[in-house]
C-alpha cells in the first residue's frame, strides 16, 4: 500500500504540504486555547478584572475562528488531494487494462478488473482522505504538545515521553493481532456470500442430487468461521479503548502526584501543572483517535494490493520496439507450424498449426467445442501470442507489425457479438468514424439487418443498451457483421457469427458477403456445416491440430473426422 | 498579595474528559441511509431474538452503569486533588499563626474583596503546606476508579462481542436453513441478488450495529444523564449555557447532512456511470482494440473520471466540515463558559473548582450527544436490515414431508402421473388432467414449443413445485408419500444452465455422488469427453473454478455438469436442453455415451434437437400444458399431426444445408 500511496501522492506534495502546516495551526489553537483559559484566570478572576475576561474571551473566540478557518480549508484540500489521488489510479488502471492483451486479461478475469478499477480504489480513497484529515494531525498534535510541556516543565514531561511509548506498543501489539484477523474476517465474509451465491444459483441441482444437507453443512462451516473470527477481533478490539482510555487516566494521575511534588518543593506555578494536564490528554486523544481510524486500513491494504498487482503487470503483447513500416495491405494470412498452450498447461491448446489464406479465398475452421477454434483466430490479431512457431499477415510476423497497423488490417466479429450502448450509427461508425449514413445502410443491407433496422422508429438512431442487450442474438449478430465490414478491412474473420440466424437468413447474408469480400481474405468458424461447405479451403481441427484440410469434397473423402460432423447434422435428412 | 501571587490557579485539570468532538462514525449523520417501514416493530423483534441472551445483557447493562458512573466520578475527584494542592500552595503563602478569618479581613483592608471572597470559600490551615498524605489518598482513589472504570468497560465489551456474534450466528444459520424449506417458487419470484444481500449484507449490517450501536447507545445515554446531573448540581446557569449548544449543532448538522446528501446521491450517479463505462470496455476488450477505439475509451473514462471526481470532491468536502463545524460549537461552548465562569468567579458565586470542573463536564456532554445522534441513523438502516431479514424469514414454507414416509430404496422407474393439474399463477392453468404412463427402463423425449410446460413436468416429478391436483406414482408409491430427499435420490439430472460451484473441477464432478473414487471421477470425465479438455487446463482437474474462470467455456462447462451426471449413476435420468451449448460433433459423442447410461435406465430427455430423442421409445409432445400427441417416431410421423409439422422445419433446414 505505502508503495502506491507514495507514487499516487508524489504530485500533491504541495497541497499536503498545506494540509499539514493547516493541522499544525489547528494543533497550536487547540493547545492555545487553555493556555489563554489560564490566563483569564490567572489575571481577570484573581484580580477581578472583569474587562480582562471579556478581553481574553475575545481572544479566545479568534482563536476558535482560526482553528475552524484552519480546519475547514485542510478539509477542503484533503478532500480534493483524497479524490485526485483516487481519480489518478483509475485512471492508471484503466490506461494499463487497455493495453492488456487477452493473456492478462484471462489471468485476472474481467470481473476482477472491474471490481480493482472501481471498488478497490474507493477503498483506498476513503482511507488516504481519513489520514489527511485525522491520522496525519495526531504526530503534528504529539510533537506540538510536547514542545509546549518541554516548554513549561522538563522533568515532568518524562510522564509523556513514557505513556507515548506505552500507547505505542499497546497499539501496535493489538493491531499486529488484528491486522491478519481483519484480512482472514474480510475473506470470510467473501466466502458466506460465495456459498450463499451458489446455492442460490444452483437450487434446482442441489434439490434434485439431494445436496441440501452438504450445503448446509457447507454453509455452517463458513458461519462458524466467521463467527469466530469475528469474535476474536471484537474481544480483541474491546481491550483497545479501555486500555488506552485507563494509560491516558493514570498519565493524568502520576502528573498530579508529580506535580504536585514539583509545586510543594520547586514553587512550580499550578497553572503550569493543569496546562500540563491538558496537554497530555489532547496529545493522547489525538493519539488514539488516529488509532480508531486505523481500523480501516487492513482493508484499503488489501485493496492497493490488489491495484498494485494490475499496475505491476507488463503486458504482454506490445508494440514491436522497429515496427515493419509500408507493408502493403494485401490480406494474405499465413500460419507457419503455430503452438500456443496457457502458461504451465500439460497439453497445448493448439500445436503445429500450418495453412495459408489468401486474398479472394474462404478458409473456414471446423471442429468440435474445445477443439482450439476460437483461440486460432485470436492469435491473428495477437489477442494471445503464439508460444512456437509464427503467424504472417501479408509476408510479416504479426509480432513485426505496430498493433493499431495490423489491427487496421482485420475486420472481426467476435463469437459474442458485442455491441456498446449508444445508437446502431455509433456502433456501425466503430468501423469508421466518417461512414455517411447511405455507406451504412448498404452495409446493414449486406448484413441482413436493413429490415429490422428500418422497423425500428428511430432507424439509425435506435438506442443500443450496454453489450446490446435491447435488440435479440440474430439482431446482435448481423449489426456486429455490418459493424465489421464498415471498416473495410483486408481481413475478415467471423468466429461463429452466424450461429443465431434462421437458415433463410444466413443463406442470403452468406451470398451477399460473397459479393462484397470478393477480393478480401476471408477467415469462418462456424459449427452448421452449411455455412462453409462452399469454402475455398476448409480446416479441421480436433484436439488443437489439424485433422483434415481441404474442400468440402475432398475432406468427405479423406476425413473420418469431418464426415462425422456432416452426418451428425445431416443424419435426421438421411433417415426421412 | 499573597493570595495573588498563590493563585495562579489551576486551568482546566485533565481528565478522561471527551476526545476532540467529532469522532469516528460522524460520516453516518450525512450518509443517505435506508429507511425501515417499521421502526419500532423491526427492532422489538430483533430484540426478540437476543432474549436467549437476556441475563447477559442485564449484566452488560450493570456493568455500564458502574463503569459510567467511575468515569463521571474522575473530574469530580482529580477537582479534589487539585484543591487539596491548592489549599496548601495557598496555605504556605499564608504566614502561620495568622488565622484564615484574619487574612481574609486583611485583603478586604486593602480593598481586594475578589480574592477575599475567593479565600473566605477555602478551607486553609495557614502554612500547612501541601497535605500529601491526603493528596495521596485522593489520587490512590482515583487510580482505583479509573482501572475498574476501564475494567468493566472492557467486560462489558467482551460481554458484548460474544452476546452480539451469537445471534448473528444463529440469524444466519437461520436464514441458510429456510432458504433450503423454501419452495423453488420463491426463488424464481425473488432476484438472486436480493435474496442474496438479505443473508449476507443485511445480516453484516445487524452483526456490526450489535457490536457497536449497542454498547456505545447505552454508554452515551448513560454519559449524557450523568453528566447532566453533575452541570446542574455545579451551576444551572452554565448548565443552560451548555444546553444551548445542543440545539446549535443538530442544527447545523442537519444542515450540512441536507446538502450532504444531495452531493452524495450525485457521487453515486457518477460513480454508476463511470463504473458502467469501465465494465463495458473491460467487457469488450478485444472489440474496442481491433477497432483501435482505445484512445475513443480513455478519453471517455477521463471524462467520466474527471466527473465522478469532481462529485465526490463536493460530498467528501462539505461531509468533512461535519467535524470542524462540532469543534468550533465545542469550543464556542467552552470559550462562553470560560468566561461567563470566570466573572462568576469573579463575583464570588461560584467557587473556581467548579468552573474547572464544569469545563471538564461541558466536554464530556457533546461527545455523546454526537455519537447518539449517529447512532440514531445507523438503527435506521438496523431497523432496515432487520426487517428484510425477517420478512425472509417469514416467508411460507415447502409442506413437509410425510409424518410416515414410505421408503423406495431403489426403483426400476415405473412412472406414473394420474390426472395431474397444476398453474404457476392461480389464473392461469398451465397443466390441466395429465395423464402418462412411464414403463420402467423406457426413454420418454419430451418435445413442443417453448413454454408448453416441458421443464414444469418435470419441476413436478422431483417435487420442485407440488401438483394442485392429481398424483405422481413411482413404482405405485405416491410421490408425496415419500420425503422430498428418497424422492430425488432416484433421480440424476442435466439442466440447461450449468450449475458449478467454486472448487476444483474434480470436487465438482464429485458432487455426483459422495465418495466416488479417483478412478469413478476419471472414467465419468471420459464418458463425457471432458477428459482432453480439462488436461489442457494449466492446473488439470485441480483447476479451480470460480466465477472468474474464462478460459472454460458455456460448452465445457456443461460437458462437465454431464459427467457429473455420470457419477451420479441414478435410477431415473432427466436430461433438460443438456447439449444446447455443445457443438453437433461433441454432441454425437455424448449422445452415444448417453445411450450406454440410459439403457436399462428410465429416462426423460428434454431436448429441441429431433435427433435426440428419434431414438426414444416414447415421444411426447407437450403443448400448451397438454400432451397432444404421445407414441413413437414412425407413429406419430405417420399420423401428420403437430409433430410432423415441428419435425418437418427442421428437417427442411437440415436438408437445405446438407445440398
Amino acid at each position: 500500500m505505502i508503495r502506491l500511496l507514495r507514487s499516487g501522492l508524489r504530485p500533491y506534495w504541495r497541497q499536503i504540504l498545506v494540509v499539514m502546516v493547516l493541522l499544525l495551526v489547528q494543533a497550536i489553537a487547540n493547545l492555545y486555547l487553555p493556555t489563554l483559559n489560564a490566563d483569564i484566570i490567572n489575571n481577570g478572576v484573581v484580580t477581578g478584572d472583569t474587562a480582562y475576561i471579556l478581553r481574553a474571551g475575545a481572544v479566545m473566540l479568534a482563536v476558535t475562528l482560526v482553528f475552524v478557518i484552519a480546519a475547514v480549508i485542510a478539509v477542503y484540500w484533503g478532500a480534493k488531494v483524497a479524490m485526485a489521488f483516487g481519480r489518478d489510479v483509475r485512471g492508471a488502471l484503466f490506461r494499463r487494462v487497455e493495453s492488456f492483451s487477452q493473456a492478462e486479461v484471462n489471468h485476472f478475469g474481467t470481473p476482477s478488473l472491474i471490481t480493482r478499477t472501481t471498488n478497490d480504489v474507493q477503498q483506498v480513497q476513503m482511507v488516504v482522505l481519513m489520514m489527511l484529515n485525522v491520522v496525519i494531525s495526531a504526530p503534528i498534535m504529539a510533537i506540538g504538545g510536547i514542545i509546549m510541556a518541554l516548554r513549561l516543565n522538563v522533568p515532568l514531561s518524562a510522564v509523556i515521553l513514557v505513556a507515548i511509548p506505552v500507547m505505542a506498543v499497546f497499539i501496535g501489539l493489538v493491531l499486529r493481532s488484528a491486522l491478519p484477523l481483519f484480512m482472514s474476517m474480510q475473506r470470510k465474509i467473501d466466502r458466506i456470500n460465495q456459498v450463499t451465491r451458489e446455492m442460490l444459483s444452483g437450487v434446482r441441482v442441489i434439490r434434485a442430487f439431494d445436496r441440501t444437507r452438504y450445503e448446509e453443512q457447507r454453509f455452517d462451516e463458513a458461519n462458524v468461521d466467521l463467527t469466530q473470527t469475528t469474535l476474536k477481533v471484537n474481544r480483541l478490539f474491546a481491550l483497545m479503548l479501555p486500555t488506552l482510555t485507563a494509560i491516558l487516566n493514570l498519565s493524568t494521575v502520576a502528573i498530579m502526584w508529580f506535580g504536585s511534588i514539583q509545586v510543594a518543593e520547586n514553587g512550580m506555578p499550578i497553572g503550569d501543572l493543569t496546562a500540563f494536564l491538558t496537554y497530555i490528554v489532547q496529545i493522547l486523544m489525538a493519539v488514539l483517535m488516529a488509532t480508531i481510524m486505523f481500523v480501516m486500513v487492513p482493508r484499503a491494504a488489501a485493496s492497493a494490493a490488489r491495484i498494485q498487482e494490475v499496475l505491476d503487470t507488463q503486458p504482454t503483447v506490445v508494440d514491436p520496439l522497429r515496427p515493419a513500416t509500408d507493408v502493403a495491405a494485401r490480406g494474405r494470412v499465413e500460419f507457419q507450424d503455430v503452438e500456443f498452450r496457457y502458461p504451465g498447461a500439460e497439453d497445448p491448446v493448439l500445436s503445429g498449426i500450418s495453412f495459408t489464406a489468401g486474398p479472394g479465398e474462404v478458409t473456414a475452421i471446423v471442429g468440435s467445442t474445445g477443439s482450439g477454434k476460437t483461440t486460432l483466430i485470436s492469435l491473428i490479431p495477437r489477442f494471445f501470442d503464439v508460444t512456437g512457431g509464427r503467424v504472417l499477415v501479408d509476408g510479416v510476423d504479426v509480432r513485426d507489425l505496430a498493433l493499431q497497423d495490423l489491427w487496421g488490417r482485420i475486420g472481426l466479429v467476435p463469437q459474442k457479438a458485442f455491441l456498446f450502448s449508444g445508437t446502431v450509427a455509433s456502433n456501425l461508425r466503430q468501423g469508421d468514424d466518417q461512414a455517411a449514413d447511405e455507406e451504412l445502410w448498404r452495409y446493414l443491407e449486406i448484413a441482413q439487418g436493413r429490415e429490422f433496422v428500418t422497423e425500428m422508429p428511430e432507424e439509425l438512431e435506435a438506442p443500443v443498451s450496454q453489450g446490446g442487450a435491447n435488440v435479440s442474438g440474430g439482431q446482435r449478430q448481423r449489426l456486429a457483421i455490418a459493424r465489421a465490414l464498415t471498416k473495410r478491412a483486408r481481413i475478415h474473420i467471423f468466429d461463429d457469427s452466424f450461429s443465431a440466424l434462421d437458415f433463410a437468413t444466413d443463406a442470403r447474408l452468406r451470398a451477399a458477403l460473397k459479393r462484397e469480400t470478393a477480393d478480401a481474405t476471408v477467415i469462418i468458424v462456424a459449427q452448421r456445416v452449411g455455412t462453409i461447405m462452399h469454402a475455398d479451403r476448409i480446416i479441421v481441427l480436433e484436439d488443437g491440430a489439424i485433422a483434415g484440410m481441404g474442400t468440402h469434397d475432398e475432406l468427405m473423402r479423406t476425413s473420418d473426422t469431418y464426415r462425422e460432423i456432416v452426418a451428425s447434422q445431416l443424419g435426421e435428412g438421411e433417415v426421412a | 498579595m499573597s493570595a495573588q501571587k498563590a493563585s495562579t490557579p489551576p486551568a482546566r485539570p485533565g481528565g478522561p474528559g471527551g476526545p476532540g468532538p467529532g469522532g469516528p462514525g460522524g460520516h453516518a449523520l450525512v450518509m443517505p441511509t435506508a429507511k425501515p417501514k417499521d421502526f419500532k416493530g423491526a427492532l422489538r423483534r430483533l430484540g426478540g431474538r437476543l432474549r436467549t441472551e437476556r441475563l447477559l445483557i442485564a449484566f452488560v447493562l450493570v456493568l455500564a452503569v458502574v463503569s459510567v458512573t467511575f468515569m463521571i466520578m474522575g473530574p469530580k475527584l482529580l477537582g479534589n486533588a487539585t484543591d487539596i494542592l491548592f489549599d496548601g500552595v495557598v496555605s504556605t503563602q499564608i504566614p502561620a499563626g495568622v488565622t484564615q478569618a484574619q487574612a481574609v479581613a486583611a485583603l478586604r483592608a486593602k480593598g481586594q474583596d475578589e480574592q477575599a471572597d475567593l479565600l473566605a470559600n477555602m478551607t486553609v490551615t495557614p502554612g500547612q503546606g501541601v497535605d500529601f498524605t491526603a493528596l495521596a489518598r485522593t489520587l490512590l482513589l482515583l487510580v482505583a476508579v479509573y482501572l475498574l472504570s476501564a475494567a468493566f468497560a472492557w467486560l462489558q465489551q467482551y460481554i458484548m462481542a460474544g452476546v452480539a456474534q451469537r445471534t448473528v450466528y444463529r440469524l444466519r444459520q437461520a436464514a441458510d436453513e429456510k432458504l433450503a424449506r423454501l419452495p423453488l417458487r420463491y426463488f424464481d419470484d425473488h432476484p438472486r441478488g436480493d435474496v442474496l444481500s438479505r443473508v449476507t449484507n443485511d445480516i453484516d449490517n445487524i452483526s456490526q450495529s450489535l457490536q457497536q450501536s449497542l454498547t456505545q447507545l447505552i454508554t452515551a445515554l448513560l454519559t449524557i444523564l450523568g453528566v447532566l446531573i453533575m452541570m446542574l448540581s455545579i451551576s444551572w446557569l452554565l448548565a443552560l449555557i451548555s444546553l444551548l449548544a445542543v440545539p446549535l449543532s443538530v442544527l447545523l448538522t442537519v444542515i450540512i447532512a441536507k446538502r450532504s446528501q444531495k452531493q452524495f446521491a450525485a457521487q453515486w450517479e457518477r460513480t454508476g456511470e463511470l463504473n458502467g463505462h469501465v465494465e463495458e470496455m473491460f467487457t469488450g476488450h478485444n472489440v474496442v482494440k481491433v477497432f483501435g477505439r482505445q484512445k475513443q475509451a480513455i478519453a471517455i473514462f477521463d471524462e467520466e473520471n474527471e466527473k465522478l471526481y469532481d462529485a465526490s470532491f463536493k460530498a467528501q468536502f462539505i461531509s468533512g466540515m461535519i467535524m470542524p463545524v462540532m469543534t468550533f460549537v465545542t469550543n464556542l461552548n467552552y470559550v462562553a463558559i470560560a468566561v461567563v465562569g470566570g466573572l462568576m468567579v469573579a463575583n464570588g458565586r461560584i467557587s473556581l473548582g467548579d468552573v474547572q470542573a464544569f469545563i471538564q463536564y461541558s466536554r464530556m456532554f457533546t461527545m455523546p450527544i454526537t455519537q447518539t445522534a449517529s447512532i440514531m441513523n445507523v438503527l435506521q438502516s438496523t431497523a432496515a436490515s432487520a426487517e428484510r431479514v425477517f420478512e425472509l424469514l417469514d416467508e411460507s414454507e415447502e409442506e413437509p414431508d410425510a409424518a410416515t414416509p414410505v421408503a423406495l430404496g431403489h426403483t426400476c422407474g415405473h412412472i406414473t402421473f394420474d390426472n395431474v393439474s397444476f398453474r404457476y399463477v392461480p389464473d392461469a392453468p398451465l397443466i390441466e388432467d395429465l395423464d402418462l404412463d412411464v414403463r420402467c427402463g423406457e426413454t420418454v423425449a419430451i418435445v413442443g414449443p417453448t413454454g408448453a410446460g416441458k421443464t414444469t413436468l418435470v419441476n413436478l416429478l422431483l417435487r420442485f413445485y407440488e401438483i394442485d391436483h392429481g398424483r405422481i406414482f413411482i413404482d405405485g408409491v405416491d410421490a408425496r408419500q415419500m420425503t422430498r430427499s428418497d424422492l430425488r435420490g432416484l433421480f440424476g439430472m442435466v439442466l440447461q444452465d450449468a450449475w458449478l460451484f467454486t472448487g476444483t473441477i474434480h470436487d465438482n464432478i464429485a458432487y455426483g455422488r459422495e465418495g466416488a473414487t479417483q478412478d469413478e471421477i476419471l472414467a465419468a470425465a471420459k464418458a463425457a469427453r471432458v477428459d482432453h479438455f480439462v488436461r489442457t487446463l494449466p492446473d488439470g482437474y485441480d483447476t479451480v473454478l470460480d466465477d472468474d474462470a474464462t478460459n472454460v467455456s458455456a460448452g465445457e462447462k456443461q460437458l462437465l455438469t454431464i459427467a457429473r451426471a455420470f457419477l451420479a449413476d441414478p435410477d431415473v435420468l432427466i436430461l433438460d436442453e443438456a447439449t444446447s451449448s455443445v457443438d453437433t460433433r461433441t454432441e454425437v459423442l455424448i449422445q452415444e455415451a448417453m445411450g450406454a447410461l440410459m439403457k436399462d435406465r428410465t429416462s426423460f430427455v428434454i431436448a429441441h434437437r429431433l435427433s435426440t430423442i428419434r431414438g426414444a421409445d416414447t415421444i411426447l409432445v407437450m403443448d400448451r400444458g397438454h400432451i397432444i400427441e404421445q407414441g413413437g417416431h414412425d407413429e406419430l410421423m405417420a399420423a401428420r399431426g403437430f409433430y410432423f409439422d415441428l419435425y418437418a422445419s427442421q428437417f427442411e433446414e437440415g436438408l437445405e444445408e446438407a445440398s
